[in-house]
């Protein structure tokens, strides 16, 4: 009995902002499933009070003087866009509201 | 857009317990910004002040400012907060084309600042407690301009520039927890601490707070219950509103606006919201949705924020005084009563004053000028003081020019029309304009003989000890010399020729 | 003087000091041989000769006028695409970086560009360097130098077929789980993930950022060992960076010695699950490290069993928002629908043509994993996983020295037999994975090839963080006995005739 649903796949793909077709989620929905099943023993093997490791190496305090350094020009930062106009990036219509 | 039916505003407050929650977003004025040395400038070319970093190109990694951080700390600090021992940052994971990553780089469960509180007094003299739930670190986004369209807002438009300068530069989010018992007060409490966060911020010189540059902005929480129900409502968010006049109206209008709704049984939708200040409306904006969940995690691309004792002590000692504090202090300098410093308070009006007073103003002619012309003038235009071009060095020339006897009352109010338009210093206005008070008092004879050739009844009168004759000569007098005369002294020369 | 291709990089680099060889000619000679083989091994998406050519001519002529140069001067080298470089394409092995052309180098890229190194091109890789195979790229798999109907391994197969096939004496790589170890396994070759934060992450496109690290391919461990001096060292632009340099591995790589190594056997690394031929290889160099002086341990990492699904967690949560800045908007890619778009129309559109099946699949995944209502379980639980085999790698370097394991669990497959199975490919990484988890370094060399196939077979070693120099010392060390066993060395094994065979001398 897998999480991973047809409908959860399309919501997922939407956060994620792509496309997918039908058969996409189809074999997105089997191939998701398998791997979420394969995890399952993961939660249980971490009962108890173990700590998150989301650094491999601990570090801290690793900082930046507030000194200006030199930055792209106006040319080389739009030198990538597919669109651009007025010195600024060009992007098609926005669907939502500020 | 549907005007929304409004309940009356002491009937919303009768049946509803309010309560509000703030978010103000502080731009700090560090030279770079917030994860790269871009220079955290405003006005400059687009895409001018931007890197790999802030543009978010493959491949680019983030380095903290140090100074930011030592800001964020000192904000917590003058909060009544305490400094975590580990703060982290965590990612926002969201799509928008002016966020470069499509994520932004913010803290989320370990913010470095928690758990203050400050006191906010409002116009009527109450003060509350407004407790702080968090102050934490993010980056700002670049900026949109929508092209297209009838009116230049996102709806209609055809096409979007997006320009990253502003991309990356540092924000500290503050947020309060829910504000109860403020009773009708609310708006007004909304306002003054915002205010309040300006002054801090202002005071220790980590932001140049400028409301109209986006300095400072705020999301206003409003939601009502029934009074002692447990469970509090449902709240809307009213975003980016930027002005502390807005901020009162948006809170006022969303109380009366909800009230309606639940009086007629009706249920809240939680949702964002926009304060449109030309209609004084909030409407609806994106309802909350799953499009919401932001999957913070921790940035894997920073290591944690442990503040050393040190640290946190030397910025501690450097804190400047609390508002509360620095308010005593003016006004017992300035000798103000309680009523006319409140006034002085209420209007945001301490830096002005305090500036023209060492500009070279007494406390009292200044206040004069900014509680009384001043406030009438920017009432007239519905600007708010602060955006006016007057500032408090020409309020000081004002009042010594007045003080010497160059200006009278009516000649310096005249003056300050033209400073306001832009037109320079009231020296500079003077010189170009003549409007001097004739202090000839020989052109002063002269024209009250012409006025008195018309009503010569008056010297009779004021010899018999009717002063109030004189009033008829000395306004035809003023209105001859097209107020550019001393009042007092022509009274003077007519009551010596009367005595003659 | 084709044959000057064969050589390693240290004899290069004795050679070119010497002035016996320019750098001209030693370059000209790699790129003469990129153009007859790449065709056909596809190990190089672009090949940047003049580029190349114009710093060999620099080192060259200022060798001549008798200056000081750094050590490796004029010796070319191949770069994987996922690396930033200003003067050529960077497409991460993804069509929706097709022709990008960054406006800045990756520090790993200025640090090669201050060594005077001519930069050959940029090398294929499975597309955002998520696979085992390069069988994802969006630009045709790379062959096998060995057999070129078989994979080279991924995400870094370019790079380390480059090597094997004498296209270039050195290239740099990078590993997420495996990357640079899985195909140097597959390919004969060496391999090195340095300890995490050793070598600067700036520029690298980043897929697990808590988990890739970039680091040297070559022939030799002490060619590895060349390349890591150059490339290590701290880097302001990576937060993540250690600040101290861990000492010369190029030290380290000469003074290979085994005496008194305790040598810790992974107990969940080995038997069931590895092909047989892999087995007597990796066996009998235990053996051979025995009778060197080295002291053999079993070690037991309990929480290895989960290192799979927490890194196939870890990983796609971090590349799903690795990868949100693809969006057709500042770089690469943009796909405009037919109507009036939106710009979420286009992003979306963008993104389903420009990225492959398994990069979609790996970012729905990690969209899931970090979802609300899933982080706890799967992400949070991952990240508690993560601490387990640290604690586990803690415990066993407590034990012995280094810990070891064959690199991969089979020789090279065939292309395209694996790719239907997401879950299939998954399991070529249970050796390496567990490194990249804890953040400690690991090498790969190879102990020979298989019986049944004649494939190359790799050995891994694993140290503790920061001690990067063991893994060379022992790698040298064990790399020496076995050339000693052979009275030759591994690319001799090859059949005649394949790109991984040196050519003979007699030319």
């Amino acid at each position: 009995m897998s999480e991973i649903t047809p409908d959860l796949v399309r919501h997922l793909a939407g956060l994620a902002r792509i496309d997918v077709t039908d058969a996409e989620v189809s074999r997105f929905t089997e191939q998701l499933s398998l791997i979420v099943d394969s995890m399952a023993s993961i939660k249980a093997a971490v009962q108890g009070d173990v700590p998150a490791t989301s650094h491999p190496i601990p570090m801290s305090n690793v900082f930046r003087e507030d000194v200006v350094e030199p930055s792209l020009s106006q040319q080389e930062a739009l030198s990538g866009a597919p669109d651009s106009a007025d010195g600024r990036f060009r992007v098609h219509a926005i669907l939502d509201e500020e | 857009m549907a005007k929304a039916e409004l309940m009356d505003y002491a009937k919303a407050l009768e049946m509803f317990e309010v309560v509000i929650g703030l978010e103000v977003h502080v731009e700090l004025n560090t030279k770079t910004k917030m994860f790269c040395g871009c220079a955290n400038e405003f006005g400059s070319e687009p895409n001018t002040n931007v890197c790999p970093i802030c543009l978010g190109l493959p491949g680019s990694l983030p380095a903290v400012n140090k100074r930011a951080v030592e800001s964020a700390i000192s904000i917590g600090l003058a909060l009544g907060c305490d400094i975590a021992p580990t703060g982290r940052f965590a990612r926002k994971n969201y799509f928008y084309p002016d966020l470069a990553k499509n994520f932004q780089t913010s803290q989320y469960d370990e913010p470095i600042a928690f758990d203050g509180s400050i006191d906010v007094e409002v116009p009527s003299g109450n003060s509350y407690t407004v407790n702080i739930e968090r102050a934490h670190m993010e980056e700002d986004a670049g900026k949109l301009t929508h092209v297209g369209g009838s009116t230049g807002r996102i709806q209609g438009a055809e096409y979007s520039l997006v320009d990253y300068n502003r991309a990356g530069v540092p924000l500290i989010e503050i947020v309060t927890k829910p504000v109860y018992g403020t009773g009708s007060e609310a708006p007004e409490l909304a306002a003054a601490y915002v205010r309040t966060i300006r002054e801090i911020v202002k005071a220790l010189n980590v932001s140049d707070a400028r409301m109209e540059r986006g300095n400072v902005r705020c999301d206003a929480n409003v939601s009502l219950r029934l009074h002692g129900a447990e469970k509090l409502g449902t709240r809307t968010e009213t975003k980016n509103v930027n002005s502390l006049r807005s901020i009162e109206r948006t809170v006022r209008y969303e109380i009366q606006r909800q009230a309606a709704i639940l009086a007629k049984g009706g249920t809240i939708t939680q949702e964002t919201r926009h304060w449109h200040e030309d209609k004084g409306i909030t409407s609806s904006g994106r309802p909350k949705s799953d499009a919401d969940d932001y999957r913070y995690f921790p940035e894997p691309d920073l290591v944690p924020v442990q503040p050393s004792h040190d640290l946190i002590e030397t910025l501690r000692a450097a804190l400047p005084e609390k508002p509360a504090d620095r308010r005593k202090r003016l006004q017992a300098e300035w000798s103000f009563a309680d009523l006319e410093f409140r006034d002085v308070v209420n209007a945001g009006l301490l830096d002005q004053i305090e500036e023209a007073v060492a500009a070279g103003s007494s406390p009292q002619a200044a206040r004069k000028w900014y509680t009384g012309e001043i406030a009438r003038l920017a009432n007239a235009e519905d600007k708010d003081i602060s955006e006016l071009a007057v500032t408090p060095a020409h309020v000081a020339e004002l009042q010594t020019l007045v003080d010497s006897g160059k200006l009278n009352d009516r000649l310096a109010r005249e003056v300050l029309t033209y400073v306001l338009a832009g037109e320079g210093t009231p020296g500079a206005i003077v010189a170009a304009r003549g409007l001097e008070v004739v202090n000839d008092d020989g052109a002063l004879i002269a024209a009250i003989d012409a006025a008195l050739a018309s009503q010569p009844d008056v010297i009779d009168a004021i010899r018999e000890g009717r002063m109030q004759a004189a009033g008829a000569v000395i306004g035809a007098v003023m209105k001859a010399m097209k107020g550019s005369a001393d009042a007092a002294r022509v009274r003077e020369l007519l009551i010596q020729k009367a005595n003659q | 003087m084709s044959n000057l291709v064969f050589k390693s990089a240290s004899d290069l680099v004795e050679l070119l000091q010497k002035g016996e060889v320019s750098s001209v000619q030693l370059t000209q000679a790699f790129l003469d041989r990129i153009e007859k083989l790449n065709p056909a091994i596809n190990a190089f998406l672009h090949v940047s000769a003049e580029g190349a050519l114009a710093t060999a001519a620099e080192v060259d002529r200022r060798r001549a006028a008798g200056e000081n140069l750094p050590e490796l001067a004029g010796l070319p080298i191949a770069v994987k695409d996922n690396l930033t470089t200003v003067d050529a394409p960077t497409t991460a092995g993804s069509k929706i970086l097709e022709g990008w052309v960054p406006q800045y180098d990756a520090t790993v890229v200025s640090l090669l560009r201050a060594q005077l190194m001519p930069i050959l091109g940029k090398t294929n890789m499975d597309e955002f360097a998520m696979g085992s195979s390069t069988e994802n790229s969006a630009f045709g798999p790379t062959g096998n130098p060995w057999a070129l109907d078989r994979i080279p391994g991924g995400s870094g197969g370019g790079s380390a077929a480059a090597v094997g096939a004498f296209l270039a004496p050195l290239a740099i790589g990078s590993d997420t789980g495996g990357s640079i170890r899985y195909p140097a396994s597959m390919t004969g070759t060496v391999g090195v993930k340095p300890t995490y934060g050793a070598v600067s992450r700036y520029g690298l496109i980043a897929l697990g950022s808590s988990l890739d690290q970039i680091g040297p391919v070559s022939r030799t461990v002490l060619d590895g060992a060349l390349l890591q001096d150059v490339i290590a060292g701290h880097d302001k632009h990576d937060s993540t960076s250690l600040p101290a340099t861990l000492g010369s591995m190029t030290e380290a790589a000469k003074n290979g010695d085994l005496k008194g190594v305790r040598v810790g056997v992974i107990k969940q690394l080995q038997g069931e699950g590895f092909q047989a031929g892999v087995q007597a290889r990796f066996d009998e160099a235990i053996d051979l490290l025995t009778a060197a002086g080295a002291q053999i341990v079993e070690v037991d990492c309990p929480s290895f069993e989960h290192a799979i699904a927490a890194y196939y967690l870890i990983l796609p949560a971090e590349a799903s928002s690795n990868l949100a800045k693809f969006d057709s908007v500042r770089f690469g890619l943009r796909v405009t629908p037919d109507g009036n778009p939106t710009i979420e129309r286009v992003m979306a559109a963008t993104r389903e043509a420009g990225f492959g099946p398994e990069v979609k699949r790996r970012i729905i995944m990690g969209t899931f994993a970090l979802s609300s209502g899933s982080y706890d379980a799967y992400y949070g639980s991952a990240q508690k996983i993560r601490t387990l085999i640290q604690r586990d790698f803690a415990k066993a370097f407590e034990l012995a020295d280094v810990l070891v394991s064959p690199t991969a669990p089979t020789t090279a497959f065939k292309i395209g037999e694996k790719n239907e199975d997401p879950l299939a490919m998954y399991l070529n990484d249970i050796a390496t994975i567990p490194a990249n988890l804890a953040g400690i370094p690991g090498i790969s060399l190879p102990i020979g090839t298989a019986d049944e196939d004649g494939l190359p077979v790799g050995i891994q070693f694993l140290a503790p963080a920061m001690q990067d120099a063991r893994l060379y010392q022992v790698g040298a060390a064990l790399e020496s006995i076995l050339v000693n066993k052979w009275g030759k060395d591994m690319a001799h094994f090859a059949q005649a005739g394949t790109m991984a065979a040196p050519a003979s001398e007699a030319n």
